[in-house]
């Protein structure tokens, strides 16, 4: 379980590592906190001849304050979030999912960014940041730059909108008021284990965003139509239909799990007539 | 006479000398090991579970690098032959050349200046494979259709057994029968540190030197010697550190013999370190058995008879030194465990299967016997509608029939099995949770389910040649022998070919030397792991090392304090009867002497020596065996209550209690230490652990996102309340402890899971206990509701 030989280089800034992307090697990969990407070179899975290491690019690691909304540098790690270490737009919630990803010692060096381009459809960050109606910020080859909101820019499992040479350069996320409420919940049986199902909650009634996010369903996560998602709050539509309704292909069975997953992220959210029953659950 | 009970000896909690290095991470493991011109090896693995190799092409640049079958000139496959009748021989290649017979079978070792490079080198061989179709499930492997492994054979079993007592005669009162399967998964033991191997020649010596990360390194020097066909005074294991054996390393590797070779083809140090991918895709190699059981009682929950039919899927070759057989052998023998009964029959099958061969896993058979007995003990209690601690009460050995001799000829030692019950229901508080229980059923439950579940069983331990011999296995352990020498400073080493790999016996042997010579632990050295320091031993295995190396060790100690004792009479002018050891000195009435002024003396100035001072000096080696050889018989009662979330199928350990009782515990909290990691492991095979393998024989899991292992935060907060029922048969009334945490959870988990389900009618009875499962067995509980519905 060694990887194929590969040269490495560090990246200063975004746009050195865009220029290095080009250039150094067509096969060349960005590597961050390394937690999906080293299994995948260990397992010789992933080939690349050139290594981009972008966790000393200073502008990918720090968190911007644009008034609005906060900028995460797509480097920032688990750990400097579950820290405190940068700032929270939601003042705790980003907090507390980060502590709950794998174990310190995959925290310590896994990032946002990452996470959301390996875009694992189980992935914490990818589920929540959902909901929070993240914004993707893309640096390309000669200084191109787009945004697209992550529910786009994750276009399936393992999968991104990200062209060659494109690298994530940060994360967008509005800034939320004290009235914001939320849930995360995921049903794993061991920590470090991905979810077998999971949901997020946003009720933000200051913004007007009400938002249920399915996740662990082998593909991104869906967002439950506003008016479903308000009728699932409201106790007026069963979250079981709401789920058929949303997810009309997955077998009954796991409609079960997810049923599961959205109440008890409507109860820690709380919402009025959805006591939580998890007790381990944050 | 020695200084009894102290704050060192027998029974002191002191920590473990080895810690520190340990948690220092100074501990040296075979990954360690630098040697100048080092090479590593990586081998070309069986992509494909069963197949007739049609070539194998070396590259043609590197190709010099490369190695195999045709290549290991003089080396003979590994062969371990079970003596019971009826055996089926195998022989397992060091590299495969005709035919490979499970995923990960070596075929070809690559030689390279780092593993990186070795891994490259052996992307570049190609192999051609006829593929033919497998065995991967062992209530097939009889199948008429199904294909021959060994092609020889005339069907796929290494052994088939069959015992009957009294079967047909006890089972005419009975007025409850129930039969049930059960099964419990293949699984992956997953010590810490994987296997390795560095060897060199060693021309000053003209020996080979083998480091291996091995649990019995003398037994390793046997088997390389037949497979080199090498004088064993040409070999030399060394076993640095070993993080974790659990019987994974307990066996002798085609790695070693490959690695062994190429170290005298090359005459430079090679290295290979096993990786996790080669561990989880083949090294799946225990737990797998399949239970049919009948179990007939009276109306008054008296047991009458057991009748089992056993399946164990041995894999694909019988390994040395334990063979193919020793699993059913065992599974045959102990399944009646602790419980009276009049009449047993048990037919037992070593299936071949395409998977790798079977190894004796922590518990051993026990773990998967422990599951179908005590499943079959709740399913008994609850068709005779009591409670399942009333029949195990009712059934169990009774503490004035000790020494006990159930119905297999097993001898109980000692031991108060419905005492230990007793504490664990009470300490789990039965009552309480049939109260909850009622609340929860009333409505007030959600989602969940909470139910309670117990297991009782034995661990035979330090059982020898008798019992061995029995089992059919090549190697049968006998006296076990320790050598203890004052150095000239008057420290202590103590020499044992038993292998301490995580069990902290560096620190209990010393506890039992200071028993007879009063020297501190901290004074003490334990040198093992070497075959050209240690005296020959089978190894650790089988909960043998605190009985029998503890026992040679108090008899080597033992014999030099006599030595001393009549060195330091003369001095002090003393009867050496009077003399006692302790805190370093030798005292007689007022006077004392220095143990370090002992040593001296014998080494550097014999002049003062008594002139009938033994000619042996200050160094004993002393062999040791118990009374009988029959083993000593340490036993536990595991009680949990567990929460079922019947949504999620999820099982979550509310409550853990285990009354263990390991006779007189040496260190107590070692034993803890013991006790805990076994559970954890248990607790892996209950709910977690499981290697499943497809159709075709491929593992379905290549790395431990897939293979799950319990993690700390998977282990509830275990409460253990000790018993200490001394042993009559060993030096100071110790039991073996090593393997019994991991025995009773699958069995108490599974009560309790089956207890939480028994209001929806539902039933689980495989391994592991996973959510898909839990949720199987309720749908299918209400499926057959709704029919009767209908009906
Ligand atoms: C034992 C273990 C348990 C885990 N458990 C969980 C869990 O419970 N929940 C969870 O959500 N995650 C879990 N993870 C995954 C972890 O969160 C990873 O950190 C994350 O998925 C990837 O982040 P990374 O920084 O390590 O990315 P890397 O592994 O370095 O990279 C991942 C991919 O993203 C690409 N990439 C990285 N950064 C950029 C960028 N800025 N622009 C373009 N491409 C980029 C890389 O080329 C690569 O393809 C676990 C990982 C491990 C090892």
């Amino acid at each position: 379980m060694k990887p194929v030989a590969f040269d490495l280089t560090t990246a200063t800034a975004a746009p050195h590592a865009v220029a290095l992307l080009s250039n150094v090697d067509i096969e060349a990969k960005i590597i961050a906190g390394g937690q999906s990407l080293g299994p995948m070179l260990n397992l010789r899975l992933a080939r690349p001849g050139h290594l981009i290491d972008v966790t000393r690019a200073k502008d990918l690691r720090g968190v911007v304050d644009e008034g609005s909304a906060l900028l995460y540098g797509a480097a920032v790690t688990h750990a400097e979030i579950e820290d405190g270490a940068v700032p929270d737009a939601t003042g705790g919630w980003l907090q507390a999912i980060a502590s709950r990803i794998a174990y310190r010692a995959v925290r310590n060096r896994g990032t946002m960014g990452g996470s959301l381009v390996h875009a694992d459809p189980a992935a914490d960050w990818v589920v929540t940041l959902t909901a929070l109606g993240a914004v993707a910020v893309i640096a390309g080859p000669g200084g191109a730059a787009r945004e697209e909101p992550l529910s786009s820019f994750i276009a399936g499992p393992f999968t991104t909108t990200l062209k060659p040479g494109e690298i994530l350069t940060g994360i967008r996320l509005a800034k939320r008021t004290a009235d914001a409420r939320w849930g995360y919940w995921k049903f794993t049986r061991k920590v470090g284990e991905f979810a077998k199902a999971s949901a997020a909650v946003l009720i933000d009634p200051g913004a007007g965003d009400t938002r249920v996010v399915v996740g662990a369903i082998e593909q991104p996560p869906i967002i439950l139509p506003a008016g479903d998602a308000e009728a699932v709050i409201a106790g007026r539509l069963p979250i079981e239909e709401a789920l058929r309704r949303a997810l009309p292909h997955r077998p009954p069975a796991s409609l079960v799990l997810h049923a599961v997953a959205v109440r008890e992220a409507l109860g820690i959210a709380g919402a009025a007539g959805f006591p939580a029953q998890d007790q381990g659950a944050a | 006479m020695a200084a009894k009970k102290s704050e060192f000896g027998v029974g002191a909690s002191i920590e473990r000398l080895e810690d520190d290095r340990y948690l220092r991470g100074r501990g040296r493991f075979v990954a360690d090991i630098q040697m100048p011109g080092m090479l590593d090896i990586a081998f070309v693995r069986s992509p494909v579970a069963h197949a007739r190799i049609r070539s194998i092409t070396k590259p043609e640049t590197g190709g010099d690098g490369v190695f195999v079958a045709a290549d290991l000139a003089g080396v003979s496959g590994i062969r371990a032959d079970s003596g019971l009748r009826g055996f089926r021989s195998s022989i397992q290649p060091i590299l495969a050349h005709d035919k490979v017979r499970h995923v990960g079978e070596p075929i070809a070792a690559c030689v390279a200046t780092s593993r990186a490079r070795a891994e490259d080198l052996a992307e570049l061989v190609t192999v051609e494979f006829d593929e033919l179709p497998a065995v991967s499930e062992m209530t097939r492997a009889r199948d008429a259709d199904a294909p021959l492994l060994h092609e020889d054979w005339d069907e796929n079993v290494f052994l088939e057994t069959a015992v009957d007592t009294n079967f047909a005669a006890s089972i005419a009162s009975a007025t409850v029968v129930i039969k049930r399967t059960y099964r419990t998964a293949r699984q992956c033991m997953a010590p810490m540190e994987g296997r390795g191997v560095v060897a060199v020649w060693d021309n000053q010596a003209e020996q080979l030197v083998l480091h291996t990360s091995t649990q019995m390194p003398h037994i390793v020097r046997t088997g390389l010697s037949a497979s080199l066909g090498l004088d064993h005074s040409r070999i030399r294991i060394v076993a640095p550190d070993v993080g974790g054996g659990f019987g994974y390393k307990g066996i002798l590797l085609t790695e070693e013999v490959c690695a062994a070779w190429l170290a005298m083809k090359l005459r430079r140090p090679v290295r290979w370190i096993e990786d996790r991918r080669e561990h989880l895709t083949g090294g799946a190699n225990c737990r797998e058995h399949h239970y049919e059981i009948t179990g007939y009682a009276a109306a008054d929950g008296r047991l009458l008879a057991v009748d089992c039919e056993a399946i164990v899927d041995s894999g694909a070759y019988s390994i040395y030194p334990f063979s193919a057989c020793l699993e059913a052998a065992q599974v045959a023998s102990i399944l009646p465990g602790p419980y009276r009964m009049d009449g047993y029959r048990c037919r037992t099958w070593s299936v071949a299967s395409n998977k790798p061969p079977i190894l004796p896993y922590r518990g051993v058979a026990r773990t998967g016997v422990c599951f179908a007995m005590e499943m079959l003990m709740d399913g008994l209690a609850h068709e005779l509608g009591i409670e399942p601690w009333e029949i195990r009460q009712r059934n169990l050995a009774e503490p004035h029939q000790m020494p006990f001799t159930n119905i297999t000829n097993k001898y109980f030692d000692s031991g108060d099995y419905p005492e230990a019950l007793r504490r664990a229901v009470e300490a789990i508080d039965i009552a309480a949770i049939r109260r909850r229980q009622r609340v929860d059923e009333g409505g007030s439950g959600g989602r969940h389910r909470i139910g309670v579940g117990l297991s009782i069983f034995c661990e035979q331990g330090a059982h020898g040649t008798s019992v061995y011999h029995g089992w059919g296995i090549p190697m049968v352990p006998g006296f076990e022998q320790a050598t203890a020498r004052l150095t000239p400073d008057g420290g202590l080493e103590i020499r044992v070919g038993i292998q301490s790999h995580g069990q902290g016996l560096e620190t209990t042997l010393a506890q039992i030397a200071y028993e007879e010579l009063g020297i501190k632990p901290e004074a003490v050295r334990v040198v093992h792991g070497d075959t050209a320091l240690t005296p020959y031993s089978t190894g650790t295995w089988g909960s043998r090392c605190i009985v029998m190396a503890g026992g040679a060790v108090a008899a080597a100690a033992a014999k030099l304090g006599d030595r001393i004792r009549h060195i330091a009479g003369h001095l002090l002018q003393a009867a050496p009867d009077s003399v006692i050891l302790a805190d370093g000195v030798a005292r007689a009435g007022a006077g004392e002497i220095p143990l370090r002024e002992i040593g001296r003396l014998w080494y550097l100035a014999p002049q003062h020596l008594p002139p009938d001072v033994d000619p042996g000096g200050l160094e004993v080696t002393q062999g040791y065996r118990t009374v009988r050889d029959t083993g000593t018989f340490s036993y536990a009662c595991h009680a949990v209550t567990v929460s079922v979330d019947l949504a999620l199928g999820d099982v979550k350990l509310l409550d853990y209690v285990i009354v263990e009782d390991g006779g007189v515990l040496i260190n107590p909290m070692v034993v803890d230490g013991q006790v805990l990691g076994g559970a954890a492991q248990g607790i892996g095979t209950a709910l977690y652990e499981e290697m499943r393998f497809d159709g075709t024989g491929q593992p379905m899991a290549a790395t431990l996102a897939d293979y799950h292992l319990p993690g700390a935060p998977e282990v509830p907060a275990i409460r253990i309340l000790h018993m200490e029922t001394p042993s009559p048969l060993s030096r100071f009334g110790q039991k073996g402890i090593g393997e019994s945490g991991a025995i009773g959870p699958p069995a108490a988990i599974g009560n309790a899971v089956n207890d939480a389900l028994r209001s929806l009618d539902a039933r689980i009875w495989e391994l592991p206990i996973t959510p898909e499962r839990v949720l199987a067995a309720v749908a299918e509980a209400e499926g057959k509701a709704r029919i009767g519905e209908a009906a």
